[in-house]
């Protein structure tokens, strides 16, 4: 199993420390990790995207051009990542803000309104899990289990009070995850 | 029990530093590096074991301070980034002239001058062929991964005493800001007093002691005949290093027709290029050069029989391609391919090169 994605919006979304959390969960469950973030001017704001490859084997290169699956956050990011899906991959993405729907014919396209559950759910900080919840609901190659533990390695001890709210997020993604096209 | 964590290069520099025993570290912060310092500040090794960090005030300063703490025997290092490392050129030939073991990590980004905070392999000429003045060598370690982020900080130092000589680990922004399961390495202690003595007693300035005659730690020597019989000296100790402490890895070579050679990040994005092209029928290999310097240049010409020909790859120009054409001799095709000024090369873009530079060409 090698599971190669990337994960694409606005700085300040999350979109790091999702594919962060994700990785940890990954070495919950022993495979091998690989997060390469675009880093530099990103971080103050416009677009940031991170490559996370969670494998059964020694992962061989970081950088990518064609995805398992896409999770994008952002009108830029489907316009840049739409056409690096591979045939059959996955696309998961929040419809706030796209006006120029996906095209692609040859993928399964899902949808999840991350931004809008976020503020139902009261903690607009939860949205970057709702959509973590989203993936793993299509792409259940890690348990709940593993992201807690991956959700504790990852947030300094300070913060784990906060653990319930952000599983509270998962479950909220993983159930109201919309299918748009399934091949 | 190994401990196994989900780490940055730059992170995973830091604390394989404090655990390998390192006595101090002088650096100055720049982008893709800045990590190396923020988690020594962090981790505060100095209440721990002891080990000195101090943000000086300008990368000539760290490198001097370098200078000073290793003339002692003590194990220090710097780190910095491609402009960094050139202020900090003349206190590496210095210690190259002085034999003075020490610690140098260059997270690389794209050149000349200011260039791009993006990654670039682009300094391989100015840590192989020099970088500063005089005839002189630096042991250089290229890590592919993040554990190697880890395990060669220890081996640098291991290498720099045993030969009493510079070693630098050459990453780039790929490797320093990837984050990657690591499995850090156990606590050594940092050498008491009497071990420094014990150990480089016999060039360090620990305090001259009665029984011996000083220590003078110096890279000026204004008599011609001591100055080219120390030449000498060095050279013997280079040609030592070329037969003892040449590195490699083999990927996919048993029955490779064509060959990447790689180093760092490039060797990464080969592995998964070799895959395409064997899924496009070509038999691909990667020779990946894990000491640039000594290079494998003996580990290549063996291959040349089984080739039909050769693509060096790196994020830059062409540097590196000058050591393999040297180790193929002209016997089969070698070109460069490679991305630069903060782009990365695709797995297919090494792909398509193999094609159109070598098999079509």
């Amino acid at each position: 199993m090698t599971e190669e994605i990337i994960i694409a919006g606005f700085g300040g979304q999350g979109v790091l420390s999702m594919g962060k959390i994700l990785a940890y969960s990954g070495i919950m469950q022993d495979k091998e990790v690989a997060w390469m973030p675009s880093y530099g001017p990103e971080m103050r704001g416009g677009t940031a995207n991170v490559t996370v490859i969670i494998s059964d084997e020694r992962i061989s290169s970081p950088i990518l051009q064609k995805f398992d699956t896409a999770i994008v956050l952002n009108q830029q990011s489907l316009d840049k990542f739409e056409e690096q899906i591979k045939v059959g991959g996955t696309l998961v993405y929040d419809p706030n803000g796209i006006t120029k729907e996906p095209t692609r014919k040859d993928i399964n396209i899902y949808k999840i309104e991350g931004n809008a559950l976020a503020t139902e759910l009261g903690n607009a900080k939860t949205f970057n899990m709702i959509i973590l919840g989203a993936f793993m609901k299509v792409k259940p190659i890690l348990s709940l289990e593993d992201v807690e533990k991956g959700l504790g390695k990852s947030l300094p001890e300070r913060h784990h009070k906060l653990i319930p709210m952000n599983m509270k997020a998962v479950q909220c993604g993983m159930d109201n995850i919309k299918v748009v096209q399934e091949l | 029990m190994a401990e196994v964590r989900l780490m940055k290069g730059n992170e995973v520099i830091a604390e394989a530093a404090i655990r390998c025993g390192c006595d101090g570290y002088f650096g100055y912060p720049i982008t893709p590096q800045s990590e190396v310092m923020e988690t020594l500040m962090i981790r505060k090794p100095w209440e721990e074991t002891g080990m000195v960090v101090l943000q000086a005030e300008s990368e000539v300063a760290s490198i001097n301070m370098v200078y000073g703490g290793a003339s002692c025997g003590k194990k220090v290092m710097t780190s910095s980034s491609s402009p960094g490392v050139s202020l900090m050129q003349e206190g590496i030939t210095y210690l190259a002239g002085a034999e003075i073991p020490a610690l140098v990590v260059n997270v690389v980004r794209g050149g000349p001058g200011l260039g791009t905070i993006q990654p670039a392999q682009s300094d391989y000429y100015q840590t192989c062929k020099g970088g500063g003045h005089g005839d002189y060598r630096l042991i250089v370690l290229a890590p592919a991964s993040v554990q190697e982020m880890n395990d060669f900080v220890d081996l640098s130092f291991e290498l720099a005493f045993k030969y009493r000589n510079p070693a630098m680990i050459l990453s780039d922004g790929v490797i320093g800001q990837m984050m990657e399961k690591v499995t850090l390495s156990p606590y050594k202690a940092r050498w008491t007093d009497e071990e420094i003595e014990e150990i480089s007693g016999s060039w360090a300035t620990t305090g001259k002691k009665a029984n011996r005659s000083k220590n003078v730690s110096t890279s000026l020597e204004l008599d011609s005949d001591k100055q080219e019989e120390f030449n000498l000296h060095l050279g013997r100790k280079y040609k030592a290093m070329e037969e003892n402490e040449v590195r490699y890895e083999k990927i996919s070579c048993d029955d490779a027709e064509y060959m990447f050679v790689a180093y760092g990040s490039s060797a990464r994005i080969c592995q998964k290029a070799i895959e395409i092209c064997r899924e496009r029928g070509i038999k691909a290999g990667l020779l990946r050069p894990i000491t640039l310097y000594p290079f494998p240049t003996k580990q290549i010409k063996e291959m040349v029989p089984q080739l039909k020909g050769v693509l060096s790859v790196e994020l830059s120009m062409g540097q590196m391609v000058d050591d393999v054409r040297l180790a193929v001799n002209g016997a089969i095709p070698v070109e460069h391919y490679g991305h630069v000024g903060g782009i990365i090369h695709s797995p297919e873009e090494i792909a398509d090169a193999l094609e159109t530079l070598i098999i079509k060409a």
